[in-house]
């Protein structure tokens, strides 16, 4: 899983109120190039909540993401090649994504997260 | 991409090996497949560059045809890890990129970000009566802009009231319909009951 999917996703877990954005525990990264392409990313640029993005890069390594960006950097060459990389290119193989709230953890094996929750946390 | 290479690409893909009934894993067919994606893209624009989600992925046969017409992301979400792995090996093979999840379409992991188009091929309710319509309720609320989804062509009329009344849709489309071989599955059926009228539909959610 990329840090993509990372920030669509949250623990439902029955009683959580605010299951985003999930801590990252990682073991194993791969990363595999996908061809550069600005128009999805200035697409995307608006679906992400930039503040977990940034944040979830960090706990991977990677870190030339700024804290504050604004629509002027969509301009901004060196930024998007940044920006894709950690969106598009690294991938999560092993580890865990962990509930902000109650510490639940969701293991990610192969680059699959497990987000299934047992019959009584729904 | 023209069609029949989308069509041929898929044929590579691996399918169920002991499909398991009660999730109702039969998988896409290639031609149904290839012709649902390349209309998606071809007449509505809505795959290439989009943010793609499959539902009920199985081995990923519609999230990797709408890699394979450049998709700007594709995520497959499926409850059976084996239907995950293979959809995982489905999509190396093809030299795409599907980001899986495994999760209950019942409660997505979803802090809200929308796709911008969702496709699937979800159980037809008949094991858990209801599964297909729990499906398109789930779909409806994840994709902002179109909904491509296969149904029995006998429940044409309570789809359409059910999307339109019930789970916010704006408008609901028969694109087409087709026949689904449900043998591979089925194997202890009798021939008849096992070739079904499917229809194609596109929805699109209301814009708020
Ligand atoms: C008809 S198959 C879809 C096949 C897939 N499009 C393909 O070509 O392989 C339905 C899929 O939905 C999955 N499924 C069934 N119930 C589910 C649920 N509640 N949540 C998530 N996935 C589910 C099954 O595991 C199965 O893979």
């Amino acid at each position: 899983m990329r840090l993509l999917t990372h920030n669509m996703l949250s623990c439902n877990r029955k009683g959580v109120s605010n299951g985003f954005p999930l801590g990252i525990e990682a073991s194993k990264l791969e990363v595999k190039e996908v061809d550069f392409n600005s128009d999805f990313l200035r697409h995307i640029y608006p679906k992400i909540e930039w503040k977990a993005f940034v944040d979830a890069a960090k706990s991977l390594g990677l870190n030339d993401l700024p804290e504050h960006v604004d629509d002027s950097m969509l301009e901004d060459d060196d930024f998007l090649h940044s920006f894709h990389h950690a969106l598009l290119e690294v991938h999560l193989e092993e580890g865990a994504l962990i509930c902000p709230e109650t510490g639940r953890r969701f293991p990610v094996n192969r680059g699959i997260p497990n987000m299934l929750l047992n019959e009584d946390e729904v | 991409m023209k069609l029949k290479q989308l069509e041929a690409q898929l044929g590579y893909l691996a399918q169920f090996q002991s499909p398991k009934v009660e999730l109702e894993q039969y998988p896409t067919g290639p031609h149904i497949a290839s012709r649902m994606l390349f209309m998606a893209e071809s007449t509505f624009g809505d795959i290439r560059g989009k943010l793609v989600a499959d539902l009920g992925c199985g081995c990923g046969t519609l999230g990797v045809a709408a890699s394979l017409l450049d998709a700007g992301y594709v995520s497959g979400f499926d409850v059976d890890d084996e239907a995950l792995e293979l959809a995982q090996q489905n999509s190396l093979e093809l030299e795409t990129v599907l980001d899986l999840v495994q999760c209950d379409i019942l409660s997505l992991p979803s802090r809200g970000l929308k796709f911008d188009t969702v496709v699937m091929n979800p159980p037809f309710g008949t094991r858990r009566k209801g599964a297909d319509m729990e499906f398109l309720s789930a779909a409806l609320k994840v994709a902002e802009n179109a909904v491509y989804s296969l149904h029995k062509t006998s429940t044409r009329e309570h789809i359409k009231r059910k999307a339109l009344r019930d789970y916010g849709a704006q408008t609901a489309e028969v694109l087409c319909e087709l026949r689904f071989d449900l043998r591979a599955l089925y194997k202890f059926h009798k021939r008849q009951e096992v070739d079904i009228a499917v229809d194609l539909w596109r929805f699109s959610p209301l814009r708020l």
